[in-house]
């Protein structure tokens, strides 16, 4: 914001949804920092809190919109303002899906609390999930600086988490295919997996936001997109050998 | 570059689009092509090296501060400037062909095809009919029948019709506000111009008034080229397809209506449609 305006309580009104902004974002990352702690952990209390916590951001979705709506209505923003506003709106909604998402891993958790993930898989669940705290956090600072520059170097980096969601599908596929006995846990693993990778999809929303409202300009719907695994099916089985063990 | 030479000077393609609009059926050819426009008041040198095309049969507005020389611009495509001693324009305004500010242009006709209304509307004080036949009669002298035709035409077109089709030969002063505002826009009409210049044509009136003379002048675009100033930026961002920003008697920014209050490229735009100036 270069000046002030003329009348100061539209200041005020755009400061205070910034504000809000910046809060539901802390509140986002935490909530999946703590999801993805309790999934480590297999902690099922911690992801019982984590659940509660995400109404705390449906509420601030809810305060964003209503202040977005009569900031419109009543100030008729124009020119960075009308972006901020339309920004604060659109930015809004997808923290709102993150936490949605970071819930479902903290339920799965519950789910999971009693067995035993192998070793590999939580390791790639872990780094998947670090990349992508990572983003959130990084975005999150793109938006309070207005960091077009930055925001476009986290669109980027996008690949990477789909990249890591691939790895993991096709490792989940083959455990599931050398012990059927771990079906039911590797979908959720799976599920969890999926639920970090949407995650970095709304990161990129949020990006491509940062940059509307910094500099005016829309990017193209072209982005970085690797997420492969809708071509992916295991590999057919040659023959079924009586013992049930697949060849070599 | 401000040397006038009205024969010298070579007529811009009657093709040439405006600049930067899209192309197909928006890319209107420029009916108004202003070039190294300056203008005084005496010895206050009010516009500065002004270069900008209006397009033809679209709406263009002119936003900006008081006193930042979008109504003096405006007034100097009709030349009204010069029923006041003191005021000339140097420059170029090319029309159809035509250096609308050199010396040998009928005045009189030029103002026939640049039509002009003003802020408060001014009804002359007679009849509705004759408040629109008199500016007819200027120009032209039409058979009885013809002459009613064309002051119901007039009065169709702008959207007045029905509500005086009974007391046409009531006073125009006897009307509304709004209504006035309309019989003024009939009576520019009912000349037949290829422009209408509208300064703040809706400042006085209530908002139900300004919103049929809103939706009259974006119907008439279809039609004639139009250019407004105001003061009210929402106005404008409704109605243009063009808007120029004016600031200490230059133009700015000029761009596309959207693009204008979207993302406007010069901070001194953004600062003043934002509310952030002063």
């Amino acid at each position: 914001m270069t000046e002030s305006h003329i009348i100061k309580a539209f200041d005020r009104d755009l400061a205070e949804l910034d504000e809000k902004i910046v809060k539901m974002g802390k509140l986002a990352e935490k909530t999946l920092d703590g999801a993805l702690r309790a999934l480590r952990k297999r902690d099922p209390e911690l992801a019982g809190a984590i659940i509660l916590r995400d109404r705390e951001i449906d509420q601030l979705d809810m305060e964003i919109e209503d202040r977005a709506i009569s900031l419109i209505a009543l100030r008729q923003p124009m020119a960075n303002d009308l972006r901020s506003v339309i920004a604060a709106l659109k930015i809004a909604s997808d923290l709102e899906r993150i936490g949605d998402l970071a819930k479902n891993i903290a339920r799965r958790v519950i789910t999971l609390a009693d067995s035993k993930p192998p070793k590999p898989l939580k390791k790639g669940l872990k780094r998947m999930g670090k990349q992508v705290i990572g983003q959130l956090h990084d975005i999150l600072e793109a938006y309070r600086t207005r960091d077009a520059q930055k925001a476009l170097e986290v669109r980027e980096r996008d690949e990477d988490i789909d990249e890591a969601y691939n790895a993991l599908f096709r490792e989940l596929l083959t455990y599931m295919m050398e012990d059927p006995r771990t079906i039911g846990l590797c979908t959720h693993l799976l599920f969890g997996a999926r639920n970090l990778e949407r995650i970095g999809d709304h990161i990129t929303n949020i990006a491509e936001n940062i940059v509307y409202l910094a500099t005016g300009e829309r990017l193209e719907q072209a982005r970085p997109k690797s997420d492969a695994t809708a071509g992916m099916m295991p590999p057919p089985a040659v023959e079924d050998t009586p013992d049930g063990g697949n060849g070599e | 570059m401000n040397a006038i030479e009205h024969n010298g000077a070579e007529a811009p393609a009657a093709t040439e689009a405006v600049d930067g609009a899209a192309p197909g059926a928006n890319a209107n050819r420029a009916k108004l092509d202003i070039r190294h426009l300056d203008f005084y008041y005496g010895k206050n040198h009010v516009l500065h090296d002004i270069n900008l095309k209006i397009p033809e049969r679209q709406v263009m507005a002119f936003i900006g501060p008081s006193g930042c020389g979008k109504s003096t611009l405006l007034r100097t495509f009709n030349r009204i400037y010069s029923l006041y001693p003191n005021q000339r324009a140097e420059g170029e305004i090319w029309m159809d062909g035509e250096n609308i500010l050199g010396r040998d242009v009928d005045i009189n006709l030029l103002r026939a095809k640049v039509g002009m209304v003003f802020q408060k509307p001014a009804p002359f004080p007679m009849s509705i009919f004759d408040n629109i036949a008199f500016g007819i009669r200027l120009y032209e002298r039409l058979p009885k029948a013809e002459m009613e035709e064309r002051v119901v035409s007039a009065l169709k077109r702008a959207a007045l019709w029905d509500e005086v089709k009974d007391m046409l030969g009531k006073s125009g002063a006897a009307l509304s506000g709004g209504q006035q505002q309309r019989l003024c826009i009939a009576r520019a009409i009912a000349v037949k111009p290829e422009v209408i210049l509208l300064d703040e044509p809706t400042s006085a009136l209530d908002p139900i008034s300004t919103a049929h003379i809103e939706e009259l002048v974006m119907e008439l675009a279809a039609d004639y080229t139009i250019v407004i100033v105001t003061h009210n930026m929402q106005q404008a961002a409704r109605m243009s397809s063009r808007t120029a920003f004016m600031y200490l008697g230059e133009i700015i920014e000029e761009g596309e209506t959207d693009q204008i209050f979207t993302a406007p490229r010069k901070e001194k735009t953004q600062d003043y449609i934002t509310g952030r100036f002063g």
